[in-house]
């Protein structure tokens, strides 16, 4: 029941913003309230999941054996309960930066932007893979007017490449592989264990893991990764809720998925293709990092940032060791407070200065300290280090890389979290330690309060979630009965 | 009683109705009013044609009381039954589109001759899928076709009489291929009756004389049915036409044919001549895959909407052929089912495109810029025909796709399945062109505001857009007529 | 010298043959027409040669005749001739409103009308 009705929220808050397009304070009211509301039936769920129970709900059948129905399990959970929460903290802030920064058609963009909430959901509770692909392909539709907002040509452009590469992708390669999948087993559902086992010979079943990690191209595996900093023409608000948690952990949600209920670890691990996929995650990890380095303009590091973020959650699932897994689904929700603080500050110092270069941001920490606080606090939990949350999910993801006996990748792990040191930190210690360039010496003036108050939030979780590892921990386990 | 003459009502009504129209040349809005009781009545004849099959098997209505094989015998079976309802469907659902539309592009003394063309075609078309009889199919592939030339040439740009005529010159070519190949039947078997040939080919399967026969029926009906490389005459015919007549043509005409080549090739030939002694698969199943691709590139490329749209009816052609080609039980309902959802989806975008064109005047994509703020019901009709045609989860387009795709892995084709997404992908991106101008581009400069379309377009426009995603989710009509029509198909002549 | 006697399919090939090529290879409407009635017409003639019977009469009740000629393909070639009428009517109707359009009934001057319009 709550299912249906979270799923029904955002189509339902939908349709009151445009009946209510005439009324922006009304308007952006019920799109809070309608995140509220989202997340509080989200949670109604959690009980009866963390009990060990898979609440279930089907809408309708398309063919014998193909249906459209939601099913909760604990990454799901997991993924709902973050997408959803977070969306609280982002409505608040879009609410601040849409009008902070003059943007145009915010009744169009709050409606999409529900809609994509909507999709997330819906690729979160899905039961079966083709239910996943089609909320997978609504999330790619819904988005695209989010990233052409602005409606330049650079926006057009970046747009079109978003769409093209997701589509692409997910078209050519990903429902080949669930048509290969429902030929070869008879089922789409997502089954503990797998399904492939015994009905899949490991040939196929190698080709079948490329397909589909390719196909899942919201988890920006290298070479098809480009689709990521192209939507950082996007306003900022898509950027921190969508391409930092909703859109992109929808891709490795997916994968974590594909690996652990379709094909099953036990199963992926004779795979040859299991280890190729590990070593271009491995290879993109550490690449995209460098990519980051290079990045002057802010969101263009983040956005390499979070390819590389990505990557440690599918070279996690492609450890296929139990432990990784949960690591990795961890890292979903780590990541997810860690980057969206970043993207908010970004977004931030954008409407308050109207500057977007890092070379730009020396002694920005005197006009804006709480902002550039709350990027430390952030950049500390992406980074991995005591006492944030992301030293748990990687934690677990080295654990699982012991399990596997991949020292290798230990290394990759460890060489990585130096990287993400060395792209992080610097603008931090050019915003406190540096005088501004421009000199100014106008005291505190941080961005509108809708848009602080919300980052400080976020930092604030990225710092509890250190202490909530625990329970974390005891909600995936769920995943393995 | 009247339910024993469900069969030849289901011709004889637009048959007789369409010369009674020609009294009704001063009051255009009665002929209009008769034509859409005709059409509703003709709907309702193959619904029940369809109940009675579906319950009871086929049915055999001898003309005059002459026993087959002897006199003319129409003969429904799923499989017909099913293109019956197609037609009708399509027809008496545009005919309240119809009234607006022709008002505006036919001058007002001709209305009615419209009107008496519309129904004889629409009577052609059923009597080609109800007969039995071969040298019937020829008389009423030329019933539907003389009046089909006519609906043409009836659109306002000059162009349409050139369209109108290489389609006359083409498609006579085409049936009289089709008549020298029936020729060759009866001159081996003696008989006409589709049911008595299945029967006695197998004696004389082995002679040139029916590979004669088979290769004129096959080219002839392709070039009615615009198979690739024989489709030059289709783009310009549905450009230039007035829109009701691209609907209809587009949604039926080119149905009727491909329905044609099943029966000769499943029941009539039998699926181990056409597809075993006769390489017919490996003919059919290239000129199927080159019919999708270069027809889908050419329609990117399209400056006219409606161009576009014909150009992509040509690569659907090529997606019912490639199902078709299988000679597999998925293949071919992937081919029937294709039948249904690419009528209903096709009718509705170029029914969305109609209203659109009424209001700016023009079919060009630029002229398009920015409708969708003016009218967004019919752009949104659009988009929601134009998922159904790519091939969206949840459209019916889909349900035909997943089919076609099964059955080529399960042909053990896989580069056919993965050449069919990258085709989808073509659709999207000629179908994204036209959403990008409306609704992501401005208005052109000096463009004057125009209105929302008329509620009479929109209506059946929104009723055939909606189909197309409730057959994308309540499947089991489409998919078991299918099956069964499949079935059918490949048992031969039950 | 079997083949001689099947003269008339010799005839049916040829007219045949003939009347494509007009169809194709003129660019007159017309003469397209033309063509095409020729076309159509070495169909008429096949379908009556393949119901002639070697020293068959015609199918009235005669006393002391057996062989009968095949009278069925004639009434089918009846129909056809109808047909044919029809479209050749539908045809020259089209003509004429080409040319009352274009003012020409050549198909390369119309084109090249169209494409100065376009």
């Amino acid at each position: 029941m709550a299912i249906g009705l979270a799923l029904a929220t955002p189509l339902a808050g939908m349709l009151l913003m445009l009946l209510f397009a005439r009324l922006p304070n009304l308007r952006d009211t019920v799109m809070v309230l309608t995140a509220a509301t989202m997340f509080v039936l989200v949670l109604q769920v959690l009980p009866e999941v963390q009990a060990g129970g898979r609440p279930s709900l089907q809408l309708f059948e398309l063919m014998p054996g193909l249906a459209i129905a939601f099913e909760v399990e604990p990454l799901g959970m997991l993924f709902a309960l973050v997408a959803s929460g977070l969306w609280i903290v982002t409505a608040l802030y879009a609410i601040g930066y849409m009008r902070g920064a003059h943007e145009k058609h915010h009744t169009r963009f709050y409606a999409f932007f529900a809609i994509a909430l909507f999709s997330a959901l819906g690729i979160a509770f899905a039961k079966n893979m083709f239910t996943l692909f089609v909320f997978y392909e609504i999330l790619s539709l819904s988005t695209y007017p989010l990233v052409a907002h602005k409606g330049t040509e650079a926006a057009k452009r970046g747009a079109r490449i978003y769409l093209g590469l997701l589509l692409g992708t997910s078209i050519g390669f990903q429902l080949l592989a669930i048509l290969l999948t429902w030929h070869l087993t008879g089922t789409l559902d997502f089954t503990d264990g797998g399904i492939m086992e015994g009905k899949v010979g490991h040939g196929i079943g190698a080709i079948l893991l490329l397909l589909y990690m390719y196909g899942i191209g919201k988890a920006a595996l290298m070479p098809f990764h480009r689709w990521l900093p192209e939507a950082m023409v996007a306003p900022t608000p898509v950027s921190a809720l969508l391409h930092a948690v909703a859109v992109v952990k929808a891709g490795v949600f997916t994968v974590l998925k594909v690996s652990i209920y379709l094909f099953g670890l036990d199963y992926l691990q004779e795979l040859v293709t299991t280890d190729w996929v590990m070593y271009i995650a491995a290879f993109t990890l550490i690449a995209a990092s460098l990519v980051a380095l290079q990045q002057d303009n802010l969101k263009a590091r983040l956005a390499y940032s979070t390819v590389s973020q990505l990557s440690y959650i599918v070279l996690g699932a492609m450890l296929a060791s139990q432990i990784a897994a949960i690591g990795g689904g961890m890292h979903i929700a780590m990541h997810a407070f860690g980057k969206i603080t970043l993207f908010f500050c970004a977004g931030a110092i954008y409407v308050a200065t109207s500057k977007t270069e890092i070379s730009q941001m020396d002694g920005l920490g005197r006009r804006m300290p709480f902002t550039m606080g709350a990027f430390l606090l952030g950049a500390l939990c992406v980074i991995g280090a005591p006492p944030m949350g992301g030293l748990w999910s990687k934690w677990h993801l080295i654990l699982g890389a012991l399990d596997s006996g991949q020292q290798l990748m230990i290394a990759v792990f460890l060489v990585s979290t130096l990287l993400n040191v060395a792209y992080l930190i610097p603008p931090v210690i050019r915003a406190f330690l540096r005088p501004p360039r421009d000199g100014y010496t106008g005291g505190i003036r941080e961005a509108p309060l809708l848009c602080v108050a919300p980052l400080t939030f976020t930092a604030l979780g990225a710092f509890a979630m250190f202490f909530l590892a625990g329970p974390l921990r005891g909600l995936l386990e769920g995943m393995f009965p | 009683m009247i339910e024993h003459h469900l069969p030849a009502l289901q011709v004889l009504l637009p048959l007789f109705a369409a010369p009674l129209l020609m009294f009704l040349v001063r009051w255009p809005t009665l002929a209009w009013a008769v034509t859409t009781a005709v059409c509703w009545a003709a709907l309702l004849v193959s619904a029940l044609l369809l109940e009675a099959v579906w319950a009871g098997g086929p049915i055999s209505y001898a003309h005059g009381g002459w026993e087959p094989p002897y006199g003319i015998e129409y003969r429904v079976d799923t499989v017909n039954a099913f293109v019956l309802l197609i037609i009708s469907g399509i027809s008496a659902i545009v005919m309240p589109f119809a009234r607006d539309s022709v008002e505006q592009e036919v001058p007002r003394d001709r209305i009615a001759w419209f009107y008496t063309a519309f129904l004889l075609a629409n009577a052609g078309l059923l009597g080609i899928a109800i007969t039995g009889d071969a040298f019937n199919i020829f008389v009423f592939f030329e019933i539907s076709a003389i009046a089909s030339y006519a609906l043409i040439a009836m659109g306002r740009d000059r162009r349409a009489l050139l369209a109108s005529f290489t389609y006359l010159i083409m498609g006579t070519i085409g049936t009289t291929f089709l008549l020298i190949g029936i020729g060759f039947l009866y001159m081996m078997t003696g008989t006409l009756n589709l049911a008595d040939l299945a029967e006695r080919l197998p004696a004389v399967h082995d002679t040139s004389t029916i590979r004669a026969a088979f290769a004129f029926i096959a080219v002839g009906v392709s070039l009615k049915l615009a198979l690739f490389p024989l489709h030059l005459w289709l783009p310009n015919a549905y450009t230039y036409a007035p829109s009701m007549v691209t609907v209809f043509l587009a949604a039926t005409a080119t149905k009727v044919a491909i329905y044609v080549l099943l029966r000769f090739f499943y029941s009539v030939f039998g699926v181990e001549f056409s597809f075993g002694v006769l390489p017919m698969g490996y003919v059919l199943m290239p000129l199927a895959l080159l019919g999708i691709l270069i027809p889908s590139i050419v329609a990117t490329f399209q400056a006219d909407v409606k161009r576009m749209l014909a150009y992509s009816s040509v690569a659907q052609v090529g997606y019912i052929i490639l199902g078709f080609s299988f000679a597999s039980t998925l293949g071919l309902m992937a081919a029937m089912l294709h039948l249904f959802n690419h009528a209903i989806t096709k009718a509705a975008l170029f029914m969305a495109l109609g209203a659109i064109v009424y209001r700016i005047g023009s079919p060009r994509i630029d002229a398009m810029a920015g409708i969708a703020r003016d009218m967004p019901w019919t752009m949104a009709a659009f988009v929601v025909g134009g998922l159904s045609l790519i091939g969206v989860p949840l459209t019916a387009g889909f349900i035909t796709k997943w089919h076609l795709l099964l059955a080529a892995l399960e042909a053990g084709l896989w580069p056919i399945a993965v050449f069919l997404l990258a085709t989808s992908l073509i659709a999207l991106i000629y179908i994204g062109r036209v959403v990008e101008a409306a609704y992501f581009r401005e208005r052109p400069a000096g463009a004057v505001p125009v209105r929302e379309a008329h509620p009479a377009l929109l209506l059946p426009t929104w009723a055939l857009a909606l189909a197309s995603v409730v057959f994308g989710i309540h499947t089991a009509l489409p998919i078991g007529a299918a099956a069964r029509a499949a079935e059918l198909l490949l048992g031969g002549y039950p | 010298m079997e083949w001689l006697g099947l003269y008339n399919y010799w005839v049916v090939v040829v007219l045949m043959m003939t009347g494509f090529y007009v169809v194709i290879a003129q660019g007159n409407l017309i003469k397209k027409i033309v063509g095409l009635n020729i076309f159509q017409t070495s169909v008429f003639v096949f379908y009556i040669s393949l119901a002639k019977l070697d020293g068959g009469t015609a199918p009235v009740y005669v006393e002391g005749t057996t062989a009968y000629t095949n009278p069925l393909p004639h009434v089918l070639i009846l129909t056809a001739i109808v047909v044919s009428v029809a479209l050749t009517a539908m045809g020259l109707a089209l003509a004429v409103r080409v040319y009352e359009a274009y003012g020409s009934l050549e198909e390369d001057e119309i084109n090249a009308q169209d494409e100065q319009d376009a």
